[in-house]
């Protein structure tokens, strides 16, 4: 049982790693403003998202685990909600969505 | 276990920091502030690996104290371009 729980940890946190290496890459590489934001929140939504998953199988506690899907939740809402206010500032004031 | 989440914990701290670079690089302001954003993601997930790996839960209240911190940097750059275009309006 605590095997299996390992695995899933392993993959969870391993997958979770991946998608903070490609919003990194993605960061870097991508060629406009827009589809940096774009990497950037893979990495902040998944990529904490399966760490915080993984860590779930570990923990005994389930107040502290709680604790953990709060902190992901957290992330996500604020995440979310300032994506949308940098691409606002990003094109300057005029509205996401409409390219003219 | 303990060994590969630390290791974990390594790995996207490397990355995050590799990140960086588009700090250096711009060339936008928003471009900037997204490798911060990205910084604070990547720490909350730093902090809540190294908190199981080493068992000190503690660790996990400076992530929810980070994940607070990186919202304040973002909404405080969005606000500063709306007060700025406000006075060029008026």
């Amino acid at each position: 049982m605590s095997l299996a729980l390992d695995a899933l940890t392993f993959l969870a946190v391993a997958a979770g790693g991946f998608f903070f290496l490609a919003g990194t890459v993605g960061l870097l590489r991508f060629p406009d403003t827009l589809s940096r934001l774009h990497a950037l929140t893979k990495a902040d939504n998944l990529g904490l998202g399966l760490i915080v998953l993984g860590l779930l199988f570990q923990m005994e506690d389930p107040f502290a685990a709680l604790k953990l899907v709060a902190v992901w939740l957290l992330t996500l809402l604020a995440g979310g909600a300032v994506t949308q206010l940098i691409a606002h500032a990003a094109l300057g004031g005029r509205s996401a969505g409409v390219t003219t | 276990m303990a060994d590969f989440l630390l290791v974990a914990a390594s790995f996207v701290l490397a990355t995050v920091a590799v990140g960086l670079v588009r700090i250096l690089r711009g060339p936008d302001k928003a471009d900037r502030i997204m490798a911060a954003q990205l910084l604070g993601t990547g720490g909350i997930a730093t902090l809540l690996l190294l908190a199981q790996a080493t068992s000190v839960p503690a660790a996990v209240d400076v992530a929810l104290i980070l994940a607070l911190l990186a919202v304040f940097i973002s909404v405080a750059f969005v606000k500063k371009g709306v007060i700025r275009s406000q006075m060029e309006g008026a």
